[in-house]
């Protein structure tokens, strides 16, 4: 079983799941080591990470250096294709006109999907992010505890191989002895902020990212992911000799050839194809679940793209992995005298309590770096140190404004140089003119790397006014009814981005930095909503069918052989980043998919 | 308006093309137009252009300085990133093609620098021409200099306003089109790009440079 086209479609798969990303790879995964047959619709085209992506090109051998256009959103070397804000024939609308309503929603229309382009930080959600109402009084608790989870992140983490450090924090936690891979030793600027942001409070730790700094231990991971499957051993061994440990150059998200970094086709397709039990069928839109009259779904109706015909894909279940918007988008496209308003939707949650991480930056020019002795610090293609959540004592007091917390990234080093590389120079140099010449070489070797910046990324809590819903008049390019949106922050969000700004700036001031900019208008200084590609929400996991999409199994209360296995089911964002957490998810989803299918309940 | 002579670096379909669609526009949008430059018409890239090919200015849209315009640009260009003992000039790692890559993208972005870069080399020449009676590629470098350093104020009076912004915007292509070459990356002290076996953090100098050691 390989990658087909729609005429090589079986008559009928075990499960079918729609999406190739971080949930739909996760899932395909799981199954297939276990005999399930399943077939994967990819909406975009099939891509080969080992002869496509630009690993050492440098930008001036890609059109305008590099920078980015409408076409290559993220710049030319971005291992995005087909994917953007904006995808020709494949609008969205939001209901309000203001910026500050509007959300952006992000598609990446690949092999694969949106783990092809992301900087791999992988932190897991702390026992505190699953119990928000419990908490803080706010959001929803999750149905699930810390406790549920932590064994699928051990697992997750040495399938797809993640370096970091265990350091004993509350509410960032660690990982099981023997999970993780070794962190890289911090750069020169990670450890200037590590000893001068103590005065400012600010803990720097290694961060954690799905990267491979040796190689796997092939071993002992396969016996401890598969106990008792010597198949499912067997290959998995194979799948982890192919690939090579980094060789510390260029940044991850330009996708990587050695499979040093976790993508969804290195770790989760390829051996899922080598299983035998996988279809995958790239250009396939999905359209609609089906289902029968008792109410089961049966499948997919989707539009081969190439052919531009219809196409139905049969499963005895069916997993939706699409992202969490374009599986929303499904969920109320589904329609039925059974579910007039959408599969799965007699809660009427479908699309509602949408979150994306609330996210702000700050950067400054920190002189002790000036003149640094040259040296390279590449590493491995992303940040090796962050600033992790430690205030917690604090927000649980009350005193910030706000419930959970963030945590920083840097955003540079001595980095690759872009078309920007010498913007602001003149007041750097505290020139009254333009720069050129020898000086201009000069200052520019002098003051290249100095640049320092760091981006939160916090917790938000779920509203009722961040939803989305179908557009009554609007369809694509493929007939499909597409999706409409409605954004609002609650105050939570701008207090906790004004304290941000506050918190970064004293950070860079404890390391002597000279703060370019600052916006003190929180509703201006944040992230856009949906910009950090980070939404979640819109089919919510809960204890009750009546406020809540899927149960704890990202299995829908209304039809028990319908899942989710993307960040949908997600009840609010943590202060970390989700896609782990999908994965981790989705392998327990599918855990329980397995039993649910032995036991004959589906 | 340039004629096809002094358009060698495009196809004179490509320049008749330009000359067509201008006097096309003018018939509806009026004599303004007479004034301007070539509208760009080409595409760009597209969405799923192949991203490990090597590109070099002119592969995927046109050129479309004219000569005259090239040869002001390239003096610029090393006038603001000359060559020394350690680093090749802007036009030896091929600056003044990326400037007019840059200037001839059908892109948005891209549109606004169109305008204020052919302004302000026509100021260049004009003013070379009224001050030294000479093309500003023609003259001695410390006329260059002379003439550049009237335009290079952060603060100029408001009649140089306009070409004192071409000038920092220039600048700040001209390093950009440089430094992200392999050779000026190395000029700026980047050092990376380099597959290696180990990575083995920041050396003892670097640390002690910032007090780490």
């Amino acid at each position: 079983m390989p990658v087909i086209s729609s005429d090589q479609l079986q008559k009928q798969y075990d499960v079918v799941i729609v999406g190739s990303g971080a949930g739909g790879g996760q899932t395909a995964y799981t199954l297939t080591m276990e005999g399930v047959k399943v077939l994967v619709l990819e909406a975009g085209r099939s891509f080969d990470v080992q002869t496509e992506v630009a690993m050492l090109q440098w930008p001036s051998q890609a059109p305008l250096r590099g920078e980015k256009t409408p076409d290559k959103p993220y710049g030319f070397h971005d291992c995005s294709i087909n994917s953007g804000w904006e995808i020709p024939g494949e609008p969205y609308t939001n209901a309000h006109a203001e910026t500050e309503s509007q959300f952006k929603w992000w598609r990446q229309r690949m092999m694969g999907g949106r783990t092809n382009h992301w900087g791999r930080i992988s932190l897991r959600n702390g026992p505190l992010d699953f119990k928000p109402r419990t908490r803080w009084g706010v959001g929803f608790d999750w149905p699930v505890s810390y406790e549920d989870l932590a064994p699928y992140y051990d697992k997750v983490e040495m399938l797809v191989g993640v370096f970091g450090t265990n350091e004993g924090l509350e509410n960032s936690p660690d990982s099981s002895p023997g999970v993780l891979l070794p962190a890289p030793k911090l750069r020169v600027g990670e450890l200037y902020a590590q000893k001068h942001g103590k005065k400012v409070e600010a803990h720097i730790v290694s961060i954690h990212r799905a990267v491979l700094t040796k190689p796997q231990d092939v071993d002992t991971i396969p016996a401890k992911l598969h106990p008792g499957n010597g198949k499912a051993q067997r290959i998995l061994a194979e799948s982890m000799r192919t690939r090579a440990p980094c060789f510390w150059a260029t940044d991850c998200h330009r996708g990587c050839a050695i499979r040093a970094n976790y993508d969804s086709q290195t770790v989760h397709l390829r051996p899922a194809l080598a299983t035998g039990n996988l279809d995958i069928l790239p250009n396939a839109m999905a359209r609609e679940v089906t289902i029968n009259k008792d109410g089961k779904a049966t499948g997919i109706t989707f539009i081969d793209k190439i052919t531009g015909r219809e196409g139905h894909a049969k499963a005895r279940v069916v997993v939706l992995a699409a992202s969490s918007m374009e599986s929303v988008r499904l969920l109320l496209n589904s329609k039925s005298n059974l579910f007039p308003e959408g599969i799965a939707n007699s809660s009427g949650k479908v699309g509602k309590y949408i979150t994306d991480s609330v996210s702000s930056s700050l950067g400054a020019h920190i002189p002790a770096f000036e003149g640094m002795p040259v040296h390279n610090e590449d590493g491995a293609g992303g940040p090796h140190a962050y600033v992790p959540w430690t205030l917690l004592a604090q927000n649980r007091r009350g005193d910030l404004g706000f419930p959970g917390g963030y945590h920083l990234e840097f955003t540079s080093g001595r980095q690759m140089p872009a078309v920007n590389v010498v913007n602001g120079i003149d007041n750097r140099a505290v020139s009254t003119s333009v720069l050129y010449g020898q000086k201009l070489k000069e200052e520019a070797r002098r003051f290249h790397g100095c640049q320092l910046g760091f981006g939160a990324q916090g917790t938000m809590v779920p509203n009722d006014d961040c939803y989305a819903e179908l557009d009554p008049d609007l369809k694509d390019q493929w007939g499909i009814p597409v999706l409409r949106f409605h954004w609002k922050w609650s105050e939570f969000e701008l207090n906790q981005v004004k304290h941000q700004q506050t918190r970064i700036r004293g950070l860079l001031e404890a390391l002597g930095g000279k703060v370019s900019k600052a916006e003190t208008d929180p509703a201006k200084a944040i992230k856009q909503g949906g910009t950090v590609i980070h939404e979640v929400g819109g089919a919510i996991m809960g204890a009750d069918p009546k406020t809540s999409v899927t149960n704890q199994w990202s299995q829908t209360w209304d039809v028990k052989n319908l899942f989710l296995a993307d960040g949908a089911p997600f009840a609010s964002t943590a202060d970390k980043n989700p896609t782990l957490t999908i994965m981790a998810f989705a392998w327990r989803m599918a855990d329980h998919l397995l039993n649910e299918l032995k036991r004959q309940n589906l | 308006m340039p004629t096809p002579d002094s358009l060698p670096r495009i196809s004179r379909r490509v320049s008749i093309q330009w000359m067509l669609s201008a006097t096309a526009a003018l018939t509806t949008r009026g004599a303004p137009l007479l004034a301007a430059d070539p509208i760009i018409s080409a595409k760009g890239y597209g969405p799923d252009p192949s991203m490990v090919k090597i590109y070099q200015p002119g592969d995927v849209w046109p050129l479309t300085l004219t000569e005259p315009q090239r040869r002001t640009t390239t003096t610029l260009c090393d006038l603001i990133i000359p060559a020394d003992v350690a680093s090749p000039s802007a036009s030896a790692v091929g600056v003044p093609d990326f400037i007019d890559e840059w200037i001839s993208s059908p892109y948005p972005a891209q549109a606004g620098d169109r305008n204020t870069i052919l302004y302000g080399l026509e100021w260049i020449d004009r003013e070379s021409q009224h001050r030294f009676q000479k093309p500003f590629a023609d003259l001695t470098l410390d006329q260059q200099t002379a003439l550049c350093d009237t335009i290079a104020s952060l603060k100029p009076e408001p009649a140089l306003q306009q070409v004192a912004n071409f000038f920092k915007r220039f600048r700040d292509l001209t390093a950009g089109g440089y430094y992200t070459t392999p050779e000026g990356a190395k000029a700026i002290g980047y050092v990376g790009n380099l597959p290696s076996a180990t990575f083995d953090g920041p050396p003892i100098e670097a640390l002690k440079h910032v007090g780490l050691a």
